[in-house]
């Protein structure tokens, strides 16, 4: 029996797509059967961040209403082979499906999949609670800003109301410099803040933008900082304790300046 | 300028200190917001408990949750009816 997760934030625009889409690819590399699923129905991106947008025929309204099977409606993905993506319906709105048959796609997944990884849309509406209803385990993303982490908080709040099991959280877009200076929140901040595990941190990169203009995500890129970060936690997932990324940046002339002064 | 200098020399004023203080207190409002059932609970607890010790006048009594800039309060305005005679004994 395989492990559903959920991927939410309540913000847009914070790397849940992103997330999924790397997280699944980790999993799959090592050998594992994965199934990547976009509810963002109306809003589907999942696609264009795997490259996979142009082998779409059906779509997961399709599967919910009978007009196709599942086995219809998968991709398979062009790098790995256990990696698969059920994409999200772009013509339909969030109503098109319902939570009963979400619970219901989602424990059939179980059965085929080792982990089945769901992007959540933005907001706390319907598409969310469809997202979230089958779900063993869920990953909440923020980055380090006040809307996101306030957002965050509300989302960790709804998924513990829905007893879904202490939700983890991975913080995204750090950007060492400007922690290093006072001018962002750090992991202890928003740690203390939001009080919940932590799965882990990803620095603020360019390569993220490049790999989502090529359509493949950035833990197969072993130059890329965010890909490291990726990579470990994927590794988290499956159990393994594993130290957070070093993520100093190299100092400034004001960090050279102020340590010459004795001030840091 | 001033600024600028506390800046080079200090972090007290950091943007970081003031997002965090910021999402403070924007999530005790947040965390705060009580549903009107939960409220009309609190209020006959707070009857029930206060009656054993004074005669209150139930229909003027007000619960409210007060929220300001700087922190979330529990306002409650309870007119007192009569005082209940001590009979216990005291020392």
């Amino acid at each position: 029996m395989g492990e559903v997760i959920v991927v939410t934030s309540g913000k847009g625009g914070v790397g849940k797509t992103t997330t999924t889409a790397n997280i699944g690819t980790g999993l799959a590399s090592k050998g594992l059967k994965v199934v990547l699923v976009d509810t963002d129905i109306g809003l589907r991106n999942l696609d264009v961040v795997m490259g996979l947008e142009n082998r779409i025929v059906y779509d997961i309204v399709d599967v919910t209403n009978g007009t196709c099977r599942l086995k219809q409606a998968l991709i398979k993905d062009k790098r790995f082979e256990s990696l698969y993506l059920l994409p999200a319906a772009q013509t339909k709105d969030k109503t098109a499906v319902t939570q009963e048959q979400m619970k219901k796609l989602s424990d059939e997944l179980k059965k085929e999949f080792d982990f089945a990884i769901i992007d959540c849309p933005a907001g706390i509406e319907q598409g969310f609670r469809n997202a979230i209803v089958g779900a063993d385990r869920a990953i909440v993303v923020t980055t380090p800003e006040v809307s996101a982490v306030r957002d965050a908080d509300r989302i960790i709040g709804l998924l513990e109301a829905q007893e879904i099991a202490s939700p983890r959280l991975i913080i995204n877009r750090i950007r060492p410099h400007m922690v290093k200076r006072g001018d962002m929140m750090d992991i202890s901040d928003i740690l203390d803040i939001l009080a919940i595990d932590l799965l882990g941190v990803i620095p603020d990169d360019d390569s993220i933008v490049v790999s989502t203009n090529r359509g493949e995500p950035a833990i197969m890129d072993h130059s890329s900082h965010a890909g490291e970060a990726y990579r470990r936690i994927t590794r988290r997932i499956q159990g393994e304790e594993v130290p957070l990324m070093n993520l100093d940046a190299p100092d400034g002339f004001m960090d050279k300046l102020k340590r010459f002064f004795g001030m840091n | 300028m001033l600024e600028f200098i506390s800046r080079l020399f200090g972090r007290e004023n950091s943007s970081k200190d003031i997002a965090k203080e910021r999402l403070r207190l924007v999530l005790v409002h947040d965390r705060a917001s009580i549903s009107p059932h939960m409220l009309n609970q609190l209020k006959e607890d707070l009857i029930e408990v206060i009656s054993n010790y004074m005669e209150i006048d139930e229909d003027a009594l007000e619960v409210n949750l007060n929220q300001d800039e700087r922190e979330v309060a529990l306002i409650a305005n309870i007119p007192v009816i009569k005082m209940k005679r001590d009979y216990s004994v005291k020392g």
